[in-house]
């Protein structure tokens, strides 16, 4: 009997609709996920079970469905392997882990197996590039794949990969490894909480002042000082104001923010709290990327103790008048949702369509309420700074880059992993600490700032990684992803995998992107493994790249080229103007 | 009249209430800024980004029929990379959907000077014809994502919820809950939908009947029947 014919239990799901009844249209993306917990897909029965549940008309429920990657309408596995498909994977040997599984599983991507046990998918950057090739096995990563690890890996007795952290000197990072990330107590005495008391005792606006003299500016790419950000919301007409962490860290060789969720989810916690103090938020949120679940499994175990501990609620800490809580939402596959306001989008249960700006945030965002939405490393940084005070932070990194940055090294280096440096250490330095190109070969060239980032060259290591030089020259820290390529490297298959990448991620809003990226990857993939470069392929990469970046609807399509430019730039021989 | 705001348009000083958007304002001033998804009656997502234009000192272009006027702003309409954005969205959709019963997108594509065969071997957004209902049709491979029709049908006029999305990015396409025929979904036929495609993606059933040269008794007897049959269904 096939799958999709078999009688659905809807009394299965009885349980988990009472225990969602009342709730709103926000609460959707959390009971599809536990619906399809239960059956490993959402058959029609039970989308308008939740429909009538939530009051949410179903035509919508399809369209949410239909948006995010990890629901499925159509009979699927409960457990699905998924296997990392992007640049940082594929120059560790991704390609032959996929085949190594295809042949074991017997199944191709997006297939599920006759006995409805498994389903096999390539996805987007699964965000451990520092463990690359990796891939999940239903809710369980796994890292450092080979042809031989197959069977432990299928079998669940893969060991999860633990944090790789290095540099120095160690801030946002100083507990990771040492803290029992599922310990309250633990955390209390690795100096958790310290902060948050000596925040309550000082008023809001002296907390905003600390944050914006310690000269924190938005770590998820978009480089906005978090102090200006928290006193425009602190401003905002309003009564209900949010806080949003955006855990939804899903730019290509990006991983730090899974570090930090991972392996001090009460410092994201506490940060975010001490935000809702100097804003004068009650409300919050983290919206934790669908391909991170022990993240969110540790989140939530870090809320549930933070609030049995007075740590959330009302009167947090016991201060009169001080109320704050946190709602931990999962994404469930969709770049686009870490622009801030399709993640607003997302956790209001609706497709993850970027909203135009104006208006912003500080005053219209989640609920269309006032709202500060800080990325996870911003956040444990400003914590950071205002525990040691403004003074000690400025004693590291530069005068208008304060304090230290955590990058992500991934690819052909010899130790990937996330480094935490104070700013102005250069590129050549950061690589060097990280024991340099792996096997000894020379550089090709190096991704700055992740798919949404720029290539540059082996001339340029000399570049100071600070915000000012970033201004300066152009080359994005972004989210502080720095992917190395080796001479082995075929950059034009890394400028389509990148372009892939962007046409399978774009939302389809706005036109631009959406067939832009598109046609860029067409393009580039006849020119990579189709037939080579034809006239007019480079013009017609830089009118699409032009397009998409001057007349995209947000940031994603306006980065969509940002890297395939770059490469045509430094590398004219990739897409040559004259064709013989 | 809420405070008034003064710019300047291609050099041309236009003053407008606070409020008003550089597509308004560019009218307002007898300057030509093309619009495709943009319907007066409707809430603008600006999504087609025909209309973007430059203003100094912004980091990129701005969507003409989105963006509010501000004091001193300066406005082009017509520079070098406008241009090339305009043709290049132009040639991206031409080489997507069929646009043949979209003449003002036809006229622009001329005027723009796009070539539609420009990205010919690319893959085309294709749909099977919906043809579920007696009262209209659904060809969405003239369907340009505008968006009108989701929107009339939800909150921007009939509240009925019947049309939703359909996959993500260049496979976006409206639909259906479950892919539902129409009769079967919350569609209550009021024909708003129809009324705002630009492109002919859906076009009442008797005109699609017309236009395959059926004679008007036999339109009627065809659409007729279909009604009944639903009736005793």
């Amino acid at each position: 009997m096939n799958e999709s014919n078999k009688p659905i239990d809807l009394s299965l799901l009885q349980p988990v609709l009472q225990k969602y009844e009342g709730q709103q249209r926000d609460a959707l993306l959390p009971l599809l996920h536990e619906a399809q917990a239960i059956y490993g897909w959402l058959p029609r029965e039970v989308q308008e079970a939740i429909g009538r549940t939530l009051h949410v008309p179903l035509a919508e429920i399809h369209g949410v469905i239909e948006f995010y990657t990890m629901f499925y309408n159509q009979p699927t596995a409960r457990r699905v392997i998924r296997v990392c498909e992007d640049p940082a994977c594929q120059l560790r040997g991704a390609q032959t882990v996929m085949r190594a599984l295809e042949r074991e599983l017997g199944l191709t991507h997006g297939q599920t197996s006759a006995d409805g046990a498994v389903t096999y998918e390539h996805v987007p950057c699964l965000g451990m590039c520092e463990h690359a090739p990796c891939a999940l096995n239903g809710d369980k990563p796994a890292g450092n794949l080979t042809p031989e690890l197959i069977s432990a890996f299928l079998a669940g007795t893969h060991p999860e990969p633990s944090a790789r952290v290095y540099g120095g000197p160690f801030y946002m990072l100083g507990r990771v490894g040492k803290v029992n990330p599922v310990s309250l107590a633990d955390y209390e005495a690795h100096g958790g909480y310290r902060a948050l008391k000596k925040a309550v005792a000082q008023t809001p606006e002296e907390v905003i002042t600390a944050v914006e003299q310690s000269r924190i500016v938005g770590r998820g790419g978009a480089m906005f000082p978090t102090g200006r950000k928290w006193r425009f919301t602190r401003a905002a007409a309003g009564a209900v104001k949010h806080i949003v962490v955006n855990a939804d860290e899903s730019e290509p060789g990006t991983f730090k923010d899974r570090v930090l969720l991972e392996e001090d989810p009460f410092a994201v916690v506490e940060a975010a709290t001490l935000a809702g103090y100097a804003v004068g938020a009650e409300r919050g949120w983290i919206f934790v990327r669908g391909e991170y679940p022990r993240a969110f499994a540790r989140l939530q175990t870090a809320v549930q103790q933070a609030r049995a501990a007075g740590y959330l609620g009302r009167n947090v800490l016991g201060k009169a008048g001080f109320h704050f809580d946190i709602k931990v939402r999962l994404g469930a596959g969709a770049y686009i949702c870490g622009e801030e306001t399709a993640l607003f989008e997302a956790i209001e249960g609706k497709r993850g369509f970027p909203r135009i700006k104006p208006p912003f945030p500080t005053t219209h965002g989640l609920f269309q309420q006032p709202t500060a939405i800080n990325n996870v490393e911003t956040l444990v940084a400003a914590l950071v700074a205002f525990d040691m005070g403004v003074t000690a932070w400025r004693q590291h990194g530069t005068e208008q880059s304060p304090g230290t940055k955590l990058f992500c090294l991934s690819g052909h280096v010899t130790r990937p992993g996330v480094y935490e440096v104070p700013f102005g250490l250069t590129v050549r330095e950061l690589i060097e600490m990280a024991g340099g190109v792996k096997d000894g070969r020379s550089l090709q060239a190096i991704l700055m700032g992740g798919a949404a980032g720029v290539f540059i060259t082996p001339d340029s290591l000399d570049m100071p990684l600070t915000y000012e030089d970033a201004r300066a020259t152009g080359v994005p820290l972004g989210s502080g992803v720095i992917m190395l390529f080796d001479e082995t490297a075929d950059l034009r298959h890394t400028l389509y995998q990148l372009a892939h990448f962007f046409a399978h991620e774009s939302c389809g809003k706005c036109f631009p992107c959406q067939l832009g990226t598109q046609r860029q990857m067409e393009i580039l993939h006849r020119i990579t493994h189709n037939g080579g470069v034809r006239a007019g392929d480079r013009q017609a990469l830089l009118d699409i790249g032009l397009t998409m970046t001057e007349t995209s609807l947000c940031g994603l399509g306006q980065t969509a080229a940002s890297a395939i430019l770059s490469a045509l730039k430094q590398w004219p021989e990739l897409v040559p103007e004259d064709i013989a | 009249m809420s405070e008034p705001v003064t710019l300047t348009i291609d050099g041309k000083e236009v003053t407008v209430p606070l409020g008003t958007t550089i597509y308004q304002a560019a009218q307002q001033a007898g300057i030509d800024i093309p619009i495709i998804c943009y319907h007066p009656h409707l809430t603008a997502n600006g999504l087609c980004r025909i209309c973007s234009v430059e203003v100094k000192g912004w980091r990129v272009q701005a969507a003409a029929c989105v963006t509010p006027c501000a004091d001193g702003m300066e406005v082009h309409t017509r520079s070098e990379d406008v241009i090339c954005g305009r043709r290049t969205i132009l040639e991206l959709l031409a080489s997507t959907v069929n646009l043949e019963e979209a003449p003002e997108i036809l006229a622009l594509l001329k005027e723009y000077k796009a070539d539609p065969e420009r990205f010919a071997e690319g893959e085309q957004r294709t749909a099977p014809l919906y043809d579920d209902n007696p009262f209209y049709i659904r060809d969405y491979n003239q369907c340009i994502n505008c968006w009108r029709c989701v929107q009339v049908c939800a909150e921007d006029a009939q509240y009925t919820f019947a049309l939703t999305f359909n996959g993500r990015g260049f496979h976006t396409q409206i639909g259906t809950f479950m892919g539902l025929p129409m009769p079967d979904t919350t569609c209550v036929f009021c024909g708003q939908c129809v009324g705002v495609c630009p492109t002919g993606a859906l076009k009442p059933k008797r005109q699609a009947l017309l236009e395959q040269g059926l004679d008007p008794d036999e339109i009627f007897r065809q659409t007729r029947r279909k009604r009944k049959q639903r009736q005793n269904a």
